[in-house]
């Protein structure tokens, strides 16, 4: 609806965290801005708003997703998982676990969403969805480095952490297989 | 374990643009459309027509600032244009949608000429600078080169080019700032915050205690944040004339114009040496680019004036002066281009005399520092040669190119040197002790991802002797004790020296019986200053296999190996970080990062994380990076060198050795492609 001065609002309820909202959201604004600039949650970080970067990856009905590119307004009745939502209260997740062990972070502004990534990546090799360099056949991908890289590279890291990054997800996944 | 981990993987740890600030109002950045030239009109009247937009900046309407030295935050004080992509207006409005839009449709006019923008060997504009960043002569020289070289049995002369290079933090520059009381609150993206709040009180004409910068998480930096930019200025004007507090952040479009960016250079270097590969002449001569708004010269040749042994030998630097954005610090700036340079002709000189790159650098081994005659305070290249090469298996390496070939694939491996100078700045800290036995320091250091926080909770635990977990580290505060800013690899060197000495004498304090709550302060400018003369640098070794696809050209790095001597390693943890973050950098350097001058209308063309490519994961396979233990007692209580920068010194050389192996090719162009393997294999 138009509120007269020109900028067209709609009302959307998104679950972000497990908690319900009802929103009246800006038609122009990402889920990104929306998260960050009328929800106070800043987890999810603003790299490059272009969905190069990879800083801003959420969970979008559980599959990863770029906050940046998608539209608050096409989200109504959809389920968000932030990076401060990855966490059972005061216990971290296996793979932010992980990525302190393995000192997978330097800056820590890309963590958020290889954060967020993981996770989602995790399930999709659980669910048996090929990459670009599985190999052709049967059964689930195993989860080796050259899957772990090539499905991670959609999350830039520029301090470089990548080496500790795999080492993270390969801790974490194998926690997970057992 | 690093000591704010916690906060960066739930997502709490705030950065600059992160604050919650009640009524702010969101700015947004207009770039030059052309130049250089100047703003004939702003269309202002249209954009303040929109509902929700409160202002528009520009220099028609500015506050006047006090000029600083750098004149790229002199944000709209004439109608001037250096370069196309400078910053002529902003806009201010409720929401950050309507600001974006509203800059959008501001139209600005005008009145332009050609740009120059080209940087050529041949330019008749090109001149010697008064010196070098920071500090250091524009030309150097002894003997006679010249002569020397001609009368060498072995001589290179190679033109080695490195392409603009884009730092490329992951988080953009970005400034929070809100006046009250008659003083400026900035939440600010940046490498020092100290550094910050000195410019703007000069800018803003105001009494350094009236600015308060506040930055305790950074993501990332890589030099581009180590001076103010002009977010933090046009963040701060916004908030005056609108009187609301102001967020604003450049986008990662703008960055590429304005928030700084390594040079491209263009680097003559010559190499004589007897039969045996011993040196007799090293020339160096660069050639770079700077803007018309201020000077900034990159000081590419300095790691040649203390690398090697050769009685002739001459460093030169000379810049264009062209309408481009100002080049600035990219990590390890000098050391980064000029050790590609310098290390490659190594490579090349080794070829050309038979003799093995390692046995080549170790035989030109120097006693003293060449030019200055100093004493090393430490110098462990040779160890790390060695070390590397045992780790890496070098020394089954048959050395004849292009002869190792699997399918459709060739391999081959490279070595390089590395060194980047033991910088030392003078700082402040406190330590205070609690009547519950726990710790606080404080100090306004920057932990930009360094890891610095936790590195100093080390130190401080150390010197007050007691266990790391009673320690609290305070920084990323103006308000805290004085600092240098996270740079030149000298920022745990310097604060770890101040923090040191203030921890020992609250420990002496409360040795002596003083009862807690008790304060101890430290400034470590006059101990600076006493330092004995030395030439302190750390070095390093860096070994790369490529494998190059014969169809694609297509050049992968299966293995990156380094092996540093950085003087004391105080948190081995990050520390390999670092030093892994610094490969993975110089691996971008050689493959892929290169930043594309428009010649026809100025700015950089693939300004975007699409078009200008950085490593991404599956670039990346195995790199590992260790360290020899070096007890240096002329550095600092301490004993560590920089760690930061080093890592990317001499990784892309390396590459380009190890291509050089694999397939025979010598590509001296940065970066590295498909496209050039092609074309010559």
């Amino acid at each position: 609806m138009d509120s007269g001065d020109g900028v067209v609002h709609a009302e959307i309820t998104v679950t972000v965290n497990g908690a319900a909202r009802r929103l009246r959201v800006d038609t122009r604004v990402s889920l990104l801005d929306l998260l960050r600039e009328e929800l106070g949650l800043t987890g999810a970080k603003k790299g490059c708003d272009h969905g190069q970067c990879g800083a801003c990856t959420v969970l979008l009905d559980g599959r990863r997703a770029n906050a940046c590119l998608a539209l608050a307004v096409a989200q109504d009745g959809a389920e968000v998982v932030t990076v401060e939502g990855l966490a059972g209260g005061d216990r971290l997740s296996p793979l932010q676990q992980a990525f302190l062990d393995e000192d997978a972070f330097q800056c820590g502004y890309c963590t958020p969403g290889q954060l967020c990534s993981a996770t989602g990546m995790l399930d999709e090799a659980a669910r048996g969805r090929p990459s670009a360099v599985t190999p052709p056949g049967d059964g689930p991908p195993e989860l080796d480095d050259a899957e772990i890289r090539e499905r991670m590279s959609g999350n830039l890291c520029r301090c470089g952490a990548y080496v500790n990054i795999v080492a993270a997800v390969r801790a974490a996944a194998g926690e997970a297989a057992r | 374990m690093r000591v704010e981990g916690r906060e960066k993987v739930t997502g709490t740890a705030r950065y600059a643009y992160e604050y919650p600030v009640a009524g702010a109002a969101y700015a947004f950045a207009v770039q030059a459309a052309a130049g250089p030239g100047r703003v004939t009109a702003v269309h202002d009247e249209e954009v303040l027509a929109l509902p929700g937009v409160i202002a528009v900046l520009s220099h028609r309407n500015a506050p006047a600032l006090k000029p600083v030295e750098d004149g790229e935050l002199a944000l709209f004080q004439s109608d001037e244009v250096a370069y196309r992509g400078q910053v002529v207006a902003a806009v201010v409005a409720e929401t950050l949608d309507t600001a974006r839009e509203a800059a959008r449709l501001l139209r600005v006019d005008y009145d332009d000429r050609p740009p120059k923008v080209r940087l050529s060997p041949g330019d008749p504009g090109l001149y010697k600078p008064e010196e070098v960043n920071p500090s250091f002569p524009a030309d150097t020289g002894q003997g006679d080169p010249d002569e020397a070289f001609g009368a060498s049995a072995v001589r290179i002369d190679a033109t080695y080019t490195t392409p603009a290079e884009h730092n490329n933090p992951m988080e953009p520059h970005a400034t929070i700032a809100e006046w009250r009381d008659g003083g400026l609150t900035l939440h600010d993206s940046n490498q020092g915050a100290s550094t910050v709040a000195a410019t703007l009180a000069e800018l803003f004409d105001l009494e350094p205690a009236q600015v308060r910068v506040v930055a305790p998480h950074v993501g990332g930096g890589f030099g581009s944040k180590g001076t103010p930019r002009p977010n933090v200025v046009l963040a701060a004007m916004a908030a005056r004339v609108t009187g609301r507090p102001v967020k604003f952040a450049f986008t990662r479009q703008q960055m590429f114009a304005t928030t700084g960016y390594r040079t491209p250079t263009i680097q003559r270097v010559r190499l004589g040496a007897d039969a045996d590969g011993t040196l007799t002449t090293i020339v160096h001569e660069v050639v770079e680019q700077t803007s018309t708004v201020r000077e900034f010269a990159e000081q590419a040749a300095t790691p040649t004036r203390m690398m090697y042994r050769a009685p002739h030998r001459r460093t030169a630097h000379r810049l264009a002066r062209l309408d481009v954005p100002t080049p600035s610090w990219m990590r390890a700036p000098g050391e980064t281009p000029g050790m590609f340079a310098l290390e490659c002709a190594m490579d090349e000189l080794a070829f050309a005399a038979g003799v093995d790159p390692i046995e080549l650098r170790v035989r030109n081994e120097p006693d003293t520092e060449p030019e200055s005659g100093l004493p090393f305070s430490s110098r462990n290249l040779v160890a790390c040669l060695r070390r590397g090469a045992e780790l890496f298996g070098w020394d089954d390496r048959d050395p004849a190119p292009s002869v190792r070939r699997r399918g459709r694939k060739m391999y081959g491996t490279g070595v390089a040197s590395a060194t980047y100078p033991a910088n030392l700045s003078p700082s402040k800290a406190t330590a205070a002790a609690a009547p519950d036995g726990t710790f606080t320091v404080r100090i306004a250091a920057a932990d930009i991802g360094t890891g610095a926080r936790t590195a100093l909770t080390a130190i401080a635990a150390e010197a007050l002797k007691t266990d790391a977990s009673r320690v609290t580290v305070e920084i990323g505060d103006s308000a805290l004790p004085k600092a240098p800013l996270a740079g030149g690899s000298m920022g745990t060197a310097s604060w770890g020296f101040a923090v040191t000495r203030a921890c020992e004498a609250l420990r002496a304090d409360l040795d002596g019986g003083a009862s807690p709550p008790v304060e101890a302060s430290a400034d470590t400018t006059e101990e600076v200053k006493a330092r004995g003369d030395y030439a302190r640098h750390a070095f390093g070794a860096q070994f790369a296999e490529v494998e190059v696809d014969v169809d694609t050209g297509e050049i992968r790095v299966p293995r990156m190996l380094g092996v540093f001597a950085a003087g004391r390693i105080v948190d081995p943890q990050r520390a390999r970080s670092q030093f892994i973050g610094g490969m993975t950098m110089g691996l971008g350097m050689a493959l892929m990062e290169e930043s594309t001058m428009d010649e026809r209308f100025g700015d950089y063309v693939n300004h975007d994380l699409a078009q200008y490519h950085v490593p991404a994961c599956a670039d990346v396979r195995d790199i590992d990076a260790v360290w020899i233990e070096e007890s240096d007692p002329h550095l600092n209580p301490m004993g560590t060198k920089g760690i930061g920068e080093i890592g990317i010194v001499g990784a892309a050389a390396a590459v380009a050795n190890a291509l050089h192996h694999a397939t025979g090719l010598r590509l001296r162009d940065l970066p590295l492609t498909p496209a050039a393997v092609l074309t010559n294999l």
